[in-house]
């Protein structure tokens, strides 16, 4: 394969936003149940739980860094690597980025630092109220991101402005209240949620097998499998909202999740097992679940789902729509001025396909004169690889509708007073959730790929090719950026988990375990003076 | 009427002009001595115990600051979409080294203190050495690129082409304002070490905020004799503009001529404040650190900080990011900034949220505020970094 510019920046921006997605779902969960396990510390005023919280907030910091550290690339690199998008949506898409930072980043990253080193300097209503304020500044956040990312899927409340050459907002209240945007952000904060209890609950029955930390290891359980339990109805529930908005603005991506190769009548069956064969266009083979597809992606019997097929037909129509917008965009530009109304009102008329004309040009330099093959070649790249969208769609479901039993299961042994048993009789249930512990983050970067490539070859789905959006680089500069990010990242998620699992290990101070040797330059404190005073 | 209508398109222009001002100004202010106490770390503390109080003095705080960063690039994404697409993706290396500096430094702060092993801690403090000097210097180094113009070309659909390299960044003038970068935020970063640290490192704080100041009036005076002297060329617009025009980097004519950018100091002698708020902001602190003064002195580093960034941004106005292959397709205030819609939309974000941050981050101050020592690090070792 011959390396450019466009592939090596698409593969840099995932790399570097799915390490990104390591961290934020541990740091959106875990805030909130930090939160209401402090929560519970002040109401009660039992010492445990604030024991509980530091614990939790010990493994919340090395994960919370590496989130804000890998987030710093994600601000920067849109203008970096993808300049042509920058220019061209940066009047709709840099607002609820700037937002972000003014809303949620400063929130929570002024607060962090008092959760950590207030506790002698607060009170205890105070204290909670900064965590509290540390946990809304990351939900927060992921709202700002989600608004910006839904509006790439669905770009409403904007237009193309033949003048400035971009898209420019005419409605903020859209863009803000875009359905996508809203089901992505429940779906994706719901995953975090999730994940954090997962990463509880794991960490807790570990414990329990060791038979130590047991008062805390229960009371995290507890908490953790009632909220994840929740969190996990709510994600697959929301995540069928999100298939129902897809189906609305993004048909083609929920065709190719479905592997369905041609219209089928009302309702759709669901493809449970396939084998996309994308010479061919057709599966190999399938076994089918009927009814299900059309019920989930329509809400109702009677409404059709366009299959791979006829969708490319569909995008033939609009790229010969689009070559005339685009035509007529050439004129407007070589003289603004003189630019005719006739020749503006062509141009408004076929605006919404002018992004299908940018998929000719790699074909051809006139999408006006483009031949019936150029059409088709067009056409069909408007189609993602099917096999990959399949079956990450795939295992991120069977994952989700594994969470909710498993944290059923922990959640019905803890609300019962059992966990004794789980103890005595049932460990394999307990190693079970140890080894789970890896599944939410697998869930979260299968979802995050569904969603991101599913929508390729669109940057803006229908309005801007990824292929139109880069910047003027070379491939000697991608490539070292990219070799440098997998290197830089790839070492601090080595010491990141190294020192995780190291703190894990050590586990909370409850009279069992002291704390973590000083360092020998200092003179070392007795184990009972290195935990500071309540 | 339109609710954005209530101000002109021109007027929001200029304000958003301020903001981004203020913004890279409480940038260099807040992030900065994290910067400077970063840099100086390695030299200005020698035992296990020093380097955590220096660390200390900083580490509750330093994220929230960097946050004036993050929100520095959100912000000019959404006010100026093709400043953000040109000058990131022009200066693509030079951001890829600072990005990876910067990154290291949340880490260091986080993971330094969470082994004993000496070698492990010496290694995370030349992280932080390296997220703290060379982003300071890299960004002088920009700012000084930006003054004499980047080499970029528009084409009528407003795709850029870059023509520099990397190390075409670095001339014998943006080295010197990236120098001069490091040099102010060192001198900052000591007075902020004055003020929380005690004895010892106070007094090496001293001794290197007497140098990094001599050294800052020293290189801003060459600075601007270079600038004044015609020796650095400056722009100038030579049509007419619309200050309501819709943005169109290609609309207008521009020239590059020695001593334009001391044009607006003849026709506004009120901007000569900012070059010599600079230079009395570090004449102060210079002074100052000789004295037993503490609080004072870091009003002075905080004056030079805001009257050198401001300088630039005065001497240059209305550009902010001038080409120097095709002039004319500089980026003004005037022609490359958001809509009218949109620039009034953020106004209100900024109108409503700036205010309860400032708020909330004095607090956050005043309660974590006292010096700390090797007492305070030793009563704290859990929990201090």
């Amino acid at each position: 394969m011959e390396l450019n510019v466009v592939d090596l920046s698409r593969l840099q921006f995932a790399m570097t936003a799915m390490y990104h997605f390591l961290f934020v779902p541990l740091t959106i969960g875990l805030s909130i149940l930090l939160a209401t396990m402090e929560t519970v510390y002040v109401m009660t005023g039992r010492e445990i739980w604030k024991r509980m919280v530091k614990f939790w907030g010990t493994l919340f910091g090395i994960n919370f860094v590496l989130g804000v550290a890998t987030g710093l690339t994600m601000e920067f690199q849109f203008g970096m690597n993808w300049a042509y998008f920058s220019q061209y949506v940066g009047d709709v898409f840099g607002a609820p980025l700037a937002i972000e930072g003014l809303m949620a980043f400063f929130l929570e990253a002024t607060f962090v630092g008092l959760f950590f080193f207030g506790w002698d300097r607060l009170s205890k209503r105070q204290h909670l109220a900064a965590t509290w304020a540390v946990a809304f500044g990351t939900n927060f956040s992921a709202l700002w991101i989600l608004i910006a990312n839904g509006w790439m899927q669905h770009p409403v409340g904007a237009e193309f402005n033949p003048d400035t050459m971009r898209m420019e907002v005419t409605s903020f209240y859209e863009v803000l209240f875009n359905p996508v945007a809203q089901a992505k952000f429940v779906h994706t904060v719901s995953a975090g949620y999730v994940t954090a209890a997962m990463f509880m609950i794991g960490i807790s029955a570990w414990y329990m097998l060791q038979g130590r930390h047991l008062q805390i290891a229960k009371r995290s359980m507890a908490i953790a499998s009632a909220f994840g339990f929740a969190s996990a109805l709510s994600v697959v529930v929301l995540g069928d909202e999100s298939g129902y908005e897809a189906n609305l603005n993004q048909k083609m991506k929920l065709a190719t999740i479905e592997a369905m190769w041609h219209t089928e009548p009302a309702p759709a069956a669901f493809n449970v097992v396939a084998w996309p064969d994308m010479e061919m266009r057709e599966n190999f083979f399938a076994i089918e679940v009927p009814y299900v597809m059309g019920l989930i992606a329509t809400r109702s019997l009677d409404t059709e789902i366009p299959g791979i097929n006829e969708l490319v037909e569909r995008s033939k129509d609009r790229i010969r729509q689009g070559a005339v917008a685009w035509d007529a965009l050439q004129k407007i530009r070589a003289n603004p001025a003189e630019a005719s109304k006739e020749l503006r009102e062509t141009f408004r008329q076929n605006a919404q396909s002018l992004g299908y004309a940018y998929l000719l040009l790699p074909y051809t330099d006139n999408p006006m004169a483009a031949t019936t093959e150029q059409v088709d070649a067009a056409a069909w790249s408007t189609v993602p690889n099917v096999w990959p969208m399949f079956y990450a769609f795939r295992i991120m479901v069977a994952c989700g509708f594994f969470f909710i039993l498993l944290t059923a299961v922990f959640f019905y042994y803890s609300s019962a007073g059992r966990l004794e048993t789980l103890m005595e009789k049932r460990r394999w249930i307990l190693h079970v959730a140890v080894w789970s512990i890896p599944l939410p983050w697998i869930a979260c970067e299968m979802g995050w790929f569904v969603a991101e490539y599913g929508r390729q070859p669109w940057i803006i789905e229908s309005m801007l090719p990824t292929s139109a959006a880069v910047s003027s680089l070379s491939v000697p500069e991608v490539l070292l950026t990219l070799a440098g990010f997998v290197a830089l990242y790839s070492t601090l998620l080595v010491i990141e988990i190294a020192l995780m699992i190291k703190y894990i290990k050590i586990g909370p101070e409850d009279g069992e375990r002291i704390a973590p040797t000083p360092p020998p330059s200092i003179s070392a404190p007795s184990s009972a003076s290195a935990v500071p005073a309540e | 009427m339109v609710l954005y209508e209530l101000i002109d398109y021109s007027t929001l222009k200029v304000i958003w002009w301020l903001l981004l001002g203020i913004l890279l100004i409480g940038f260099a202010v807040t992030d900065g001595f994290d910067m400077g106490v970063g840099t100086l770390l390695p030299f200005i503390a020698e035992t296990d115990i020093e380097r955590r109080v220096v660390i200390n003095t900083i580490g509750a705080t330093w994220e929230g600051n960097q946050v004036w960063f993050i929100l520095g690039g959100g912000a000019i994404f959404a006010a100026w979409p093709p400043l953000y697409a040109i000058s990131f993706s022009g200066f693509y290396l030079a951001m890829f080294v600072v990005l990876a500096a910067m990154i290291l430094r949340p880490v260091a702060f986080k993971y330094r203190s969470k082994r004993p092993d000496p070698n492990w801690r010496s290694a995370w403090d030349w992280a932080l050495f390296t997220g703290s000097f060379v982003p300071a210097l890299v960004f002088g180094v920009a700012v000084g690129n930006v003054l004499l113009g980047v080499p970029f070309r528009l084409d009528n659909e407003l795709r850029m082409t870059y023509d520099g390299s990397f190390f075409g960044l670095f001339s014998p003038f943006t080295l010197l304002c990236g120098l001069l970068s490091v040099t102010m935020l060192v001198m900052h970063g000591a007075v902020w070490l004055v003020m929380r640290a005690t004895g010892e490192i106070a007094a090496r704080a001293r001794k290197a905020g007497t140098f990094a100041a001599l050294g800052g009036i020293l290189l801003f005076g060459i600075g601007g004799y270079l600038v004044a002297t015609g020796y650095v060329e400056g722009f100038r617009i030579t049509s007419e503009v619309d200050p309501n025009m819709q943005a169109n980097p290609l609309a207008k004519q521009a020239v590059v001529e020695g001593g334009a950018w001391m044009q607006n100091y003849a026709v506004y002698p009120v901007l000569w404040l900012a070059p010599i708020m600079g230079f009395l902001g570090m004449l102060g602190t210079l002074v100052l650190l000789q004295t037993r003064f503490e609080m004072p002195i870091f009003a002075f580093s905080k004056m030079a900080v805001f009257g050198i960034i401001a300088t630039v941004g005065v001497s240059m106005f209305p550009f902010i990011l001038p080409s120097s292959v095709q002039p004319e397709a500089s980026l003004t205030v005037w022609d490359a900034s958001s809509t009218h819609r949109t620039l009034f939309n953020m106004l209100v974000a900024v109108v409503i949220f700036l205010p309860i941050i400032l708020v909330y981050t004095a607090w956050v101050y005043k309660v974590l505020w006292g010096k700390i020592d090797e007492e305070t690090i030793e009563r704290d070792n859990h929990t201090a970094y």
